[in-house]
């Protein structure tokens, strides 16, 4: 499928601007994901964090340049850019609360319906593997899950659409210390089994230790950028854009 | 009231219980998946009956007309889109698929109207012309509404209503015509005769429920139509096509629709104007289920039935009147315990 070089990066997103009606939400982001990468976005509540990557999946509309593999999908409808290999777990989670786990991870697979069932079978049994609360819980509708079986379940549905690349946003959002910890440590595991990532999240202290790569946004701009490393070192950095010490870490 | 009245009171209303509860299916389907409350579902119906009526004199029916004319403006639509700017394969697909089927229906239709091939086949005929006006109706009339709030497309499906029941008279003129039974005479059951005819319209109408809720229950498409009917954002997200769903939903009532009226046929003199009183009773018992739930609305649909039946005989001036009557109590009782889906999702 990937006729560029390894080089360059998966994910390619070029001066993208979103807008509510005449509110721009992002106005001119320009990030990349390399492959087999960590990429986080942080910043504080309302900097556009959602919007870029519900943009990214093509749930709204926006203008701008994304290239995914080398191939241009900022056009595409949510199901093409999903058959590419773009996959979001969106902060809400939007799973099939009445219907049972199993039956939404046969849904994440909806996309490949067409491939040959073995092939979707075997993911889901790895997707079981992965999660062994999953498998005792199948027959339990996702509703009736905690909210850490969610985020697993969310996770592990989007995974059943084989992504090259997986969009997280805010995986921590509502869960306790120890389950985040969790759900992170999954995270870079994915990234361990060749599934690159971009994850957003206020949880900057976190997310900064999982991942490589960091962009700081704020009003819909990105204010700074650089190695995961080196914006985790920077204490000013955190205290002034996201808050911490001032009594709101992990919102 | 005698034994033998009851149980013929009983036949009548599950007879017609069942064909309310194809409707009330079709409509709490339609409006779980797409917020679309199908008013027009009814005059499906009477065109189904209609059309079969006419096959059965020899003759094509004038509803042939209508849908090359759907077809047609369908496919134009689609055209439009593509010289818009939307240049998709997929686009130019629909577009032949809208124009070419209903001019091949019809084709078949005049080729074999009257050629006295037999019931069966004027069956196969009615099905061929009657289910695709479910997703043309959807491509014509709703699709270019987008996502709109309910009350927009209440009252586009009003509009839909009307144009169907003025295209129904003309078409098929004023007159009421009745089919002659698919299996006729009587059987006796506990003493009480129960018509060959009337077996027939329950038996199909648990079959085809049978076969929805294995469909929706087992099935990955049927799970899709189920999981955009919970969460729209969530079903998008996994790569289900809202409008796909959407299409399929309307094929899916169309079918509902023509099986209706191919049964009701025999049973009842139809006019144009029947399948609308038929739709409503159905739309009763799908309030019923608070638009939500699919056995709620059979359940209902079967009480319904059962009640109009009764209903006609202590007074048989009053039947509509005390059905329709029904919907205070029952919106009484749905506001007292909610469980029905939330229009304001989102």
């Amino acid at each position: 499928m990937s006729g560029t070089s390894p080089d360059t990066p998966l994910l390619c997103v070029r001066d993208l601007h979103v807008s509510y009606g005449p509110v721009e939400a992002v106005g001119g982001i320009s990030l990349d994901v390399p492959r087999g990468a960590i990429v986080s976005v942080i910043g504080p509540n309302g900097a556009g964090k959602s919007t870029l990557l519900n943009a990214l999946m093509g749930l709204l509309p926006s203008k701008g340049q994304a290239t995914l593999d080398g191939r241009d999908v900022a056009a595409m409808p949510v199901e093409d850019r999903l058959r590419r290999g773009l996959c979001l777990v969106s902060e809400k989670r939007e799973l099939f609360a009445e219907m049972s786990v199993a039956d939404n991870l046969a849904l994440g697979a909806y996309s490949r319906r067409h491939e040959p069932k073995g092939a979707v079978e075997a993911d889901l049994e790895a997707g079981y593997q992965r999660f062994p609360r999953l498998k005792e819980r199948r027959h339990q509708t996702a509703g009736t899950l905690s909210g850490g079986e969610r985020q697993m379940l969310a996770i592990a549905r989007a995974l059943m659409a084989r992504p090259q690349l997986l969009m997280l946003d805010e995986p921590s959002l509502g869960l306790a210390p120890l389950i985040v910890a969790e759900v992170l440590e999954t995270v870079s595991e994915l990234r361990r089994s060749g599934v690159s990532i971009l994850i957003v999240e206020q949880n900057a202290r976190a997310v900064l230790r999982i991942a490589d790569y960091g962009y700081v946004l704020e009003q819909g701009r990105i204010a700074m950028e650089g190695d995961a490393a080196t914006l985790l070192a920077d204490e000013r950095l955190i205290q002034t854009y996201l808050g911490f010490g001032k009594g709101e870490a992990a919102a | 009231m005698s034994y033998l009245i009851g149980a013929l009171l009983a036949q009548d209303g599950l007879t017609n219980g069942a064909i309310y509860a194809l409707i009330a299916l079709a409509l709490v389907m339609v409006f779980s998946v797409t917020r679309i409350i199908f008013i027009p579902q009814g005059e499906i119906v009477t065109y189904s009956s209609l059309s079969l009526a006419s096959l059965q004199q020899g003759t094509a029916p004038g509803s042939i007309w209508l849908i090359v004319a759907l077809g047609l403006l369908a496919a134009g639509l689609e055209g439009f889109g593509y010289l818009r700017g939307d240049r998709s394969t997929s686009r130019l697909r629909a577009m032949a698929a809208y124009g070419l089927v209903p001019l091949a229906v019809a084709a078949l239709t005049f080729a074999t109207a009257g050629a006295g091939f037999g019931f069966l086949w004027n069956i196969v005929l009615v099905l061929l012309i009657v289910v695709p006006m479910g997703p043309l109706i959807y491509r014509v009339a709703f699709r270019p509404l987008g996502d709109a709030t309910v009350l927009h497309s209440l009252i586009v499906a009003m509009a839909v209503h009307f144009v169907l029941l003025g295209c129904g008279l003309l078409a098929f003129g004023p007159e009421g015509v009745r089919t002659p039974p698919l299996i006729a005479g009587r059987f006796p059951v506990f003493g009480v005769p129960v018509s060959a005819q009337a077996m027939v319209v329950v038996a199909v109408a648990i079959v085809a429920i049978i076969a929805m809720a294995l469909y929706f229950g087992r099935t990955l498409s049927g799970k899709a139509l189920r999981a955009t009917a919970f969460n729209r954002v969530g079903a998008r997200l996994v790569g289900i096509r809202t409008e796909q769903a959407a299409r399929l939903v309307f094929l899916l009532a169309g079918f509902a629709g023509a099986l209706c009226g191919i049964l009701v046929a025999p049973i009842t003199t139809v006019y144009y104007d029947t399948g609308f009183l038929i739709g409503l009773k159905g739309f009763i018992a799908a309030i019923f289920a608070g638009l939500a739930s699919y056995p709620l609305a059979a359940l209902g649909a079967v009480l319904l039935g059962l009640f109009e039946s009764y209903s006609s005989f202590f007074a048989s001036l009053y039947k509509d009147a005390i059905v329709f009557a029904l919907i205070i109590p029952i919106l009484l009782w749905r506001s007292l315990r909610s469980t029905h889906v939330e229009e304001d999702e989102e």
